[in-house]
Formats: structure tokens, C-alpha cells, sequence
């Protein structure tokens, strides 16, 4: 919503990278079929655990993780899991993975630190729980180590973390060489948060990343162009993928008045006051989150507004644009061209609220235009209650 | 005076052979701004007509500085060059780099804001992926449009560019005397909090505005901020309050804020520290129009 642009991965992803920065994992493969999952388990030949697959935590409570014997049981744990609802997340695919016996569970994670400027590594010997929770309840349980972006993290310095966070000596140097690779991982990949929790110890003494979780930056993009497959196509709403293709900032909400602005926080901000508008309007909300951009042109806009009219649940489309450096000009000959490209299949009123550079002549390219369906209003809070109160009227 | 650029600012362009660098050197000589030349090493010893003002290119930052005397760069320069480009304004001691450029890697960021740090904090750092800086009738470092809103006594200071026009055309009427761009990426160089103490010190200021978003906990620092340090008015805008939770914070991010993050928390750290909040523009606006009128 704000400009931060990421990409979090799923657990099978984040082992996929981990294991290619020789971070141990445990072997294993995704499923999406019931019969996948079987084959997988046949290969592995040990009791096995099926796990979903989904961007969000407690999978375990919810049914989502489950320990299958042999292949059979493995094909029923998968039909099972796949297609769970886990927290409004749809399993799409199983991860398959020998079951691993534990000795102790710890916690380890290199992230961002706004609030300083640089790179922390949080690292716990209580593993394997929420780490909200100890960080909440424990909080001397929770090392916080800041690391300096350009010494970044060598042997000397993931021992200072290992000490820290009182690793027991047996698995320090151990987990001091996974920290390194874990560093390694998460600057070569260019992520912002790399998360392993559990990091167990088996009964045989051996360090394993058992659950992973990694959030990569979009704007880094350009120097991994094997990231383009780990963006996950098939969770998307079909119109954010449409957006997605047409290089917009959309994200699809549960409302009906359709937002269309430029720049991140005065979309924001317009989502703000149309919601707060709706509430003199039978309650109506604003239906998706749409910046076209510092320097929208016509035809931005007009693929914009393409998207927000074929969303069933819009009612009404509040344009709210400040001329910055777009001119308003240009933002009105966009809406006029937009309405011609889709012609009929534009039933929906739009409410327009321009201001800034070429206000006026934006202005008059509109009324010219006099399209029935455009009303323009001349501020923005005026502007959002008209587009709540056609909202409301068309529900 | 205004703050981080004032009438006596020289600046460069570096990337000013670029289209955006091109298209926004233009507007900042038609605002007024003293430019001296820009920085491309390809393009050294070239000269650029910026509509019958011609300015001379250098190869390096430094060179840039010796010839023209230069103390503020504007920094257009692609994402992928980004870093580059700022750790050589770091190195020329310039004392202002303005990071204009969107979509630089959080890692890039990271790295150069650690060299500024490392070698002592000389070169202070606006951005990146943010407006720029505008001392109306003065100096306009960046891309903000300079016929919003003239000078006058309101200090502004925001993460989001257009919530920034937006703010300056609800208030033209008062006028700024900087209106500063500070950018909404994960990392940043100058804070709120650094713009709201240049604000306190500036003699020409005589209330601030100040506007946030959701994520982070920037603003409730800045919160406890003004409750130690800063004297004069301050109201306050965030943006984001009906946003759906979950879309901008990681799950060990939160840890680390200590916050929600959320608008509502924002919100009620800026009250508590005896600023007025808006609930939209307009209404932020209103409660400032209403101390410059009490103000005189």
C-alpha cells in the first residue's frame, strides 16, 4: 500500500534459495495433486510431513501440517490440505518433507531496520513459537544484533551473535557458519527479511533450517532476473494481475466506490475520506487502492479506469488527481479518451476532482466533452461525497 | 533563511542529460534556481541549453564543485546507478544530496546511508524516491512544482509527494517557508524529525506541518520528538486510516518498530505530544489556517 515494493515467498521458495546458499534443509518437493505428493513420498521412503503451502502463520492450528507414514496416507494428508482456507489464504500446493526428529528448537532472522537505517539479526534460543510472543513475553530471550550494511556479517561477527543469543557450546560454531551463509543469502538474494524458525538441532547434533520464510525486493529486480518466477501468479485477484500486466499500483478492496489518484499518500488519503464520506451513505467503501503515478499520461489513465469498471462491485469511479507534474490537461484528455475506447461498456458514473497545474483547462477539455456520465466537482472532500452518495443510490 | 536551501544554494544535476533530469532542470531555472551545471561522466566538458541558460558538464562531482562552487546536487541518476552516484556526492563533501530517483534496492540504500555514516555525516541526505525540497521564491531542489504555493511562515515537512502539493495548495494562501520531500522508502536519509529541528531553529518558520502514512514507526518517534524539543505548532496529517492491515508489514518488522504501525497509533502518539490531527486534508489544513490566523 505504501511504496514499498516485495515479494514474500513460499516456505518451499525460501528452502529452494537457502539450499542454493548451502543453508541445510531437508529434501523434499511441492505438490499441487494428492498423487504428486504420493510420488514424493515414495521417493523419500520414510515417514514424511505434508505441509501447505500459504503466505501466512498458523498453519499448524489450522489443520495445514500434517506427519503421513507412508505414501498412501501421504496422497489422503495432501487431498486433505489442498484447497484448506487458511486465514483467507487457499492452498494451492503441498510441501512434502522427510519428518525430522528434534532435539531443541531455536530462532534466527536478518530483517530491516527502518527505524536505525540498517540490518538486524534477531536470534533465539527459544524457538519454534511465535516470536512475537517471546519478543513480547521473553524479551531478554531475543537478541537483537545491529549489523552494519557494508562490513555486513563474517565469522567473527555471527559468533558475537551466537553468543548473544547463548547458543549452547556444542552447536555454536555450527550455527555461526548457518548465520554466514544465512548473510550470504540475504544480500546476494537482495532481501529484507530472511526468517528461519524453527533452526533445529537433531538428535544427531546437526543445525537444519526446518521452516523458512524470505521477502525479497522488487525494486532489486533488475539484477536477479530469476526472481520474475518465485512472484506468485496464481493467488493474485484477477484484476491486480490485469493491473499487474498494465505496470499499475492497484490493489483490489471490499467496497464500491471505485479510486482512481495520483501518488501513493494522496490515494491513501483519498481512500480516507470516501470511507469516512460513505458513512452519511449507507456505509458505502472505496473498492480498490489505484496511484497511476507522479506522471500519469492519457493512456494510463485510461487503462486505469479500464480496470476499476469491470470490478462487479463498483458503483461509482471518484478520479482524484493534484496536477503535480501530470498536468491536469493531460489527466482529462485521458478520462475523454478512455470513455470512448470503452464506450458502451462504460456504465458507471465517474466523479472528477482535479486541481493543481492546467486546472483550468483540464476543466473545460471535460465540460466540452460533456460526457453524461462525468460530473466534476471542484474539491476533494466535496468530490467524495458525491461519488459515496452514487454509490449508495446504485447498491 | 528557510531551511536546507535558501537564494545563496548552487546546484548541480547529476544525471541532467537524462529525460528526467532534462525535463526537471528546466523547471528548477524557470523557478529561479542558481543550477551551475550538471554531472555526467560520459558527457564531460559538453554544454546543455536550458532554453537560453547553458550549463556546463562535468565528469565528476568534484570537479563539479571546484569549478562552480556547488553545495547542493540533485540526484536523477537511474536505480541501478543510484548508489554509485550518491556515494560520490558523499565523497566530494557536498552538503546537500537530494535523491530524487524511484525503485533504488533497499540494500543500495542501506550501503550508502552506512558510508554517509562512516565517514562522518557531512553530506546531508533527502530521499531517496521522494519530491525534493522547495524554498519558495528562493531555491527548488527536485521536482516539486513551484507555482503551488509562494513563501510565507508554514515549515512542511512528508513522506508522500502529491499529499505535499496537495497540503501547499490548501495553504497557498499563507505560503512555505521549505517545503520538504522526505520520500516513503523502508530507508531515508533525512527524517522527520532532522526537518522538524531545522524548522525550530529557522527564524522564518512559524509553524510546521507535518504528514505521514502507514508502516513504520517514524511517526510516533517524531512524536516523542516534539514532546522534548520543538516550541512551535505543529499539526499533523496521516494518510492510510481505512487501509487494510497486512499489506505493508512484515511479520518481524513489527517486532522491531514496536509499533502497528497503523494510522489510528500514529495518530494518537502525535495527540498525546500536544499535536492537532486532521482527519483529511482539508480538515488538517483548517486547524493550521487557523493558527497563522491567531499567529497574525
Amino acid at each position: 500500500m505504501s511504496q514499498e515494493t516485495r515479494v514474500d515467498l513460499y516456505e518451499y521458495q525460501a528452502k529452494d534459495l537457502f539450499a542454493a546458499h548451502d543453508v541445510p534443509v531437508l529434501p523434499g518437493d511441492v505438490a499441487s495433486t494428492p498423487a504428486e505428493a504420493k510420488a514424493i513420498a515414495e521417493q523419500i521412503g520414510s515417514t514424511v510431513v505434508v505441509k501447505a503451502q500459504v503466505k501466512t502463520g498458523g498453519r499448524g492450528k489450522a489443520g495445514g501440517v500434517k506427519l503421513a507414514e507412508t505414501p498412501e496416507e501421504t496422497q489422503s494428508r495432501a487431498e486433505a490440505i489442498l484447497g484448506l482456507d487458511i486465514k483467507g489464504h487457499i492452498v494451492h500446493r503441498v510441501l512434502v518433507t522427510p519428518a525430522s526428529d528434534i532435539a531443541e528448537e531455536y530462532y534466527f532472522s536478518f530483517l530491516l531496520d527502518r527505524a536505525n537505517r540498517t540490518f538486524l539479526a534477531m536470534a533465539s534460543v527459544e524457538g519454534g513459537m511465535d516470536i512475537e510472543e517471546v519478543a513480547a513475553t521473553k524479551p531478554e530471550a531475543l537478541a537483537k544484533v545491529p549489523v552494519d550494511a557494508i562490513t555486513g556479517v563474517d565469522l567473527a561477527k555471527a559468533q558475537e551473535i551466537v553468543a548473544l543469543a547463548k547458543f549452547p557450546a556444542e552447536v555454536a560454531d555450527q550455527v555461526a557458519d548457518v548465520i554466514v551463509k544465512l548473510w550470504d543469502t540475504f544480500v546476494s538474494e537482495d532481501a529484507t527479511l530472511v526468517e528461519v524458525n524453527p533452526l533445529v538441532r537433531d538428535p544427531q547434533g546437526k543445525i537444519v533450517a526446518l521452516d523458512g520464510k524470505v521477502t525479497l525486493d522488487e525494486n532489486a529486480s533488475f539484477r536477479h532476473p530469476a526472481h520474475a518466477d518465485l512472484v506468485d501468479k496464481q493467488a493474485e485477484d484477477p484484476l491486480e494481475q490485469k493491473a499487474k500486466e498494465k505496470g499499475l499500483n492497484y490493489v483490489k478492496l471490499d467496497g464500491q466506490v471505485g479510486i482512481i489518484g495520483n501518488g501513493a499518500g494522496l490515494v491513501m488519503s483519498t481512500l480516507d475520506v470516501v470511507a469516512y464520506a460513505g458513512e452519511k451513505h449507507s456505509g458505502v467503501k472505496p473498492a480498490n487502492f489505484l496511484d497511476i503515478g507522479g506522471g500519469a499520461s492519457a493512456e494510463v489513465m485510461a487503462n486505469g479506469l479500464d480496470i476499476i469498471l469491470n470490478d462487479e462491485d463498483v458503483r461509482s469511479v471518484f478520479v482524484n488527481v493534484f496536477g503535480g507534474i501530470t498536468s491536469c490537461d493531460a489527466v482529462a484528455n485521458g478520462i475523454v479518451q478512455a470513455l470512448e475506447m470503452l464506450g458502451d461498456q462504460a456504465t458507471k458514473p465517474l466523479v472528477v476532482r482535479l486541481d493543481g497545474n492546467n486546472v483550468e483547462e483540464g476543466r473545460q477539455i471535460l465540460a466540452d466533452a460533456a460526457h453524461p456520465l462525468v460530473t466534476v466537482v471542484d474539491t476533494m472532500d466535496n468530490a467524495a461525497d458525491k461519488a459515496a452518495e452514487l454509490a449508495a443510490a446504485g447498491v | 533563511m528557510a531551511i536546507f536551501i535558501t537564494e545563496n544554494s548552487k546546484v548541480i544535476v547529476q544525471g541532467m542529460t537524462g529525460a528526467e533530469g532534462t525535463k526537471h532542470t528546466k523547471r528548477m531555472l524557470a523557478s529561479g534556481t542558481n543550477i551551475v551545471g550538471g554531472v555526467n561522466p560520459r558527457k564531460a566538458g559538453e554544454k546543455v541549453d536550458f532554453d537560453g541558460n547553458v550549463l556546463p558538464v562535468f565528469g565528476t562531482v568534484s570537479e563539479a564543485i571546484e569549478a562552480t562552487g556547488a553545495d547542493v546536487t540533485v540526484i536523477f541518476v537511474p536505480p541501478a546507478f543510484a548508489k554509485a552516484a550518491v556515494i560520490e556526492a558523499i565523497d566530494s563533501g557536498i552538503g546537500l544530496a537530494v535523491v530524487i530517483t524511484e525503485g533504488i534496492p533497499v540494500h543500495d540504500t542501506a550501503a550508502f546511508w552506512a558510508h554517509a555514516v562512516a565517514t562522518g555525516n557531512k553530506t546531508r541526505i533527502i530521499g531517496p524516491n521522494c519530491p525534493g525540497v522547495i524554498s519558495p521564491g528562493k531555491s527548488n531542489a527536485g521536482i516539486i512544482p513551484a507555482n503551488i504555493s509562494g513563501p510565507g511562515k508554514i515549515g512542511l515537512v512528508s513522506k508522500s509527494g502529491t499529499l505535499t502539493y496537495q497540503m501547499m495548495y490548501e495553504l497557498r494562501e499563507f505560503g512555505f517557508s521549505t517545503a520538504v520531500g522526505i520520500g516513503g522508502d523502508p530507508i531515508i536519509g533525512t527524517t522527520h524529525i532532522d526537518a522538524l529541528q531545522a524548522f525550530q531553529d529557522d527564524d522564518e518558520t512559524a509553524a510546521i506541518v507535518m504528514i505521514g502514512e502507514i508502516g513504520g514507526d517514524a511517526e510516533e518517534r517524531a512524536a516523542a520528538y516534539i514532546a522534548e524539543h520543538i516550541t512551535k505548532p505543529v499539526v499533523g496529517y496521516v494518510a492510510g486510516f481505512t487501509a487494510p492491515e497486512g499489506k505493508t508489514m512484515g511479520h518481524a518488522g513489527a517486532i522491531v518498530s514496536g509499533s502497528a504501525g497503523t494510522a489510528q497509533a500514529k495518530k494518537e502518539a502525535l495527540e498525546a505530544a500536544g499535536v492537532k490531527v486532521g482527519k483529511t486534508p482539508s480538515e488538517t489544513a483548517a486547524l493550521m489556517q487557523e493558527i497563522m490566523r491567531s499567529i497574525g
